[in-house]
C-alpha cells in the first residue's frame, strides 16, 4: 500500500483521505516507547535507538513516562518480582497502547524455561502482546522488523467496530 | 604475607576451640573451619591484627551441603532432613597481599551463623543473599530480609536442594 506522502500534491492544496487512514498514519508514525529496559535485549534496543539503526526515523523515541507513551518494548528476562511492576507500568499507559515482546526470555522464558524459579515464562502471562520478536537477543534489524509489523497492525485498525 | 597454615596457628592460639580444623585434603585452596557462632569475633581479629589485616571480604557465599537424610514425599519430591548448610568467606588483605578462606557449617534445621556485617560493611548484602536463597539466619544482622526474591515470597529458599517451586505467585503461573 502506498502511503499518503507518496501521492503527488501538484494540482490542488487539498488532500482527500479517509479519517481512519489519516488517524492511523498519524499514530503509527510517532510511536513513543516507554523508556524501559530489562536485560541484554535492552542493550540491543539501545543500539537500535542509536544513530546507526536510528529508531527515530520511524518516530520512535524513548519517553520516560508511561503516561505519555504508546508502546512498551519488553526487552529482557521478566522475573516474577518485575512482572508485577511491568503490569503496573502497562496499566499506567493510556489507550491505545501496544506491547512488543523482545527476545526469547519475554516470549516464553527463554533459557530459564525449566529451572528459572524466579522467571515468568512469557510476559503474555501478565499483559497482552501485539508483536513477538524472536532472538536471543534479537539483532536491531529484527527489532525494526517487529516495529514495522506493529505499524502494519495499526495501519489496518479502524474506528468503526467490525461486526 | 602469611600462608593458611600460619594463620591457622595464630587463630588456634587466640581462639582455641572456636577454630575447628584446617582442611587441606580437598583439591581447592586450603581453608579453615570455624564455629558459626564465633565467626564474627574471629573475623574482627583477622581484620584488626597487625600481622593479618584482612581489610576486604571478597566474597561470602552460602552452600547447601545436602548431606542429610534423603527421603521422598508421596508425590516424589525430595525431602532432606538433618545435615548442614555452610557459608564460605573469601578474605583478602590488600595491604599484606595474602588471602584466606574460612568455612562455617551450621545445622540445617536451625541454621544460625553470627553476622560479620559489623566487620565488613559489604557483608550486609552478601548475607542477605545467603538468607534469601538458602535460609541461613545471620545473628545480629541489622536488616535481614530478602534481597533478590520478592519480599512476600513464601515458597521457601530456592537454592536448597529439596526446594519445590510453587504453582502460582500472585496469580501468575510459575512453571513453564
Amino acid at each position: 500500500m502506498s502511503s499518503l506522502l507518496d501521492k503527488q500534491f501538484n494540482d490542488e492544496n487539498i488532500v482527500i483521505t479517509k479519517v481512519d487512514d489519516l488517524l492511523n498514519w498519524a499514530r503509527l508514525s510517532s510511536l513513543w516507547q516507554v523508556s524501559f529496559g530489562l536485560a541484554c535485549c535492552a542493550i540491543e534496543m539501545m543500539a537500535t535507538s542509536a544513530s546507526h539503526y536510528d529508531f527515530d526515523r520511524f518516530g520512535v523515541i524513548p519517553r520516560p513516562s508511561p503516561r505519555q507513551s504508546d508502546v512498551i518494548i519488553i526487552s529482557g528476562t521478566v522475573t516474577l518480582k518485575m512482572a508485577t511492576r511491568i503490569k503496573r507500568l502497562y496499566e499506567q499507559m493510556p489507550d491505545p497502547k501496544y506491547v512488543i515482546s523482545m527476545g526469547s526470555c519475554s516470549n516464553c522464558g527463554g533459557p530459564y524455561w525449566e529451572h528459572g524459579y524466579h522467571v515468568l515464562k512469557g510476559v503474555d502471562r501478565v499483559i497482552p502482546v501485539d508483536v513477538y520478536v524472536p532472538g536471543c537477543p534479537p539483532r536491531p534489524e529484527a527489532l525494526l522488523e517487529g516495529l514495522l509489523k506493529l505499524q502494519e497492525k495499526i495501519r489496518n485498525e479502524s474506528l468503526v467496530k467490525k461486526s | 604475607m602469611k600462608t593458611t597454615e600460619e594463620i591457622f596457628t595464630i587463630l588456634k592460639n587466640n581462639f582455641g576451640d572456636a577454630i575447628l580444623e584446617l582442611v587441606t585434603s580437598q583439591p581447592v585452596e586450603h581453608f579453615i573451619k570455624v564455629n558459626p557462632i564465633e565467626i564474627n569475633k574471629v573475623c574482627l581479629f583477622l581484620r584488626e591484627n597487625e600481622e593479618l589485616l584482612f581489610d576486604s571480604l571478597m566474597n561470602l557465599s552460602g552452600v547447601d551441603d545436602a548431606n542429610g537424610q534423603k527421603s521422598a514425599d508421596e508425590d516424589g519430591t525430595q525431602i532432606i532432613s538433618g545435615g548442614t548448610l555452610s557459608v564460605f568467606y573469601h578474605l583478602e588483605s590488600t595491604k599484606l597481599r595474602h588471602k584466606l578462606t574460612l568455612k562455617v557449617s551450621t545445622n540445617r534445621e536451625k541454621p544460625e551463623v553470627a553476622s560479620v556485617e559489623s566487620t565488613w560493611r559489604h557483608a550486609d548484602w552478601h548475607e542477605r543473599e545467603a538468607y534469601d536463597l538458602l535460609g541461613i539466619i545471620f545473628l545480629n544482622h541489622p536488616d535481614l530480609r530478602r534481597i533478590l526474591m520478592p519480599y512476600d515470597w513464601d515458597a521457601g529458599y530456592p537454592l536448597r536442594k529439596d526446594y519445590k517451586n510453587p504453582e502460582f505467585y500472585q496469580g501468575m503461573k510459575v512453571p513453564y
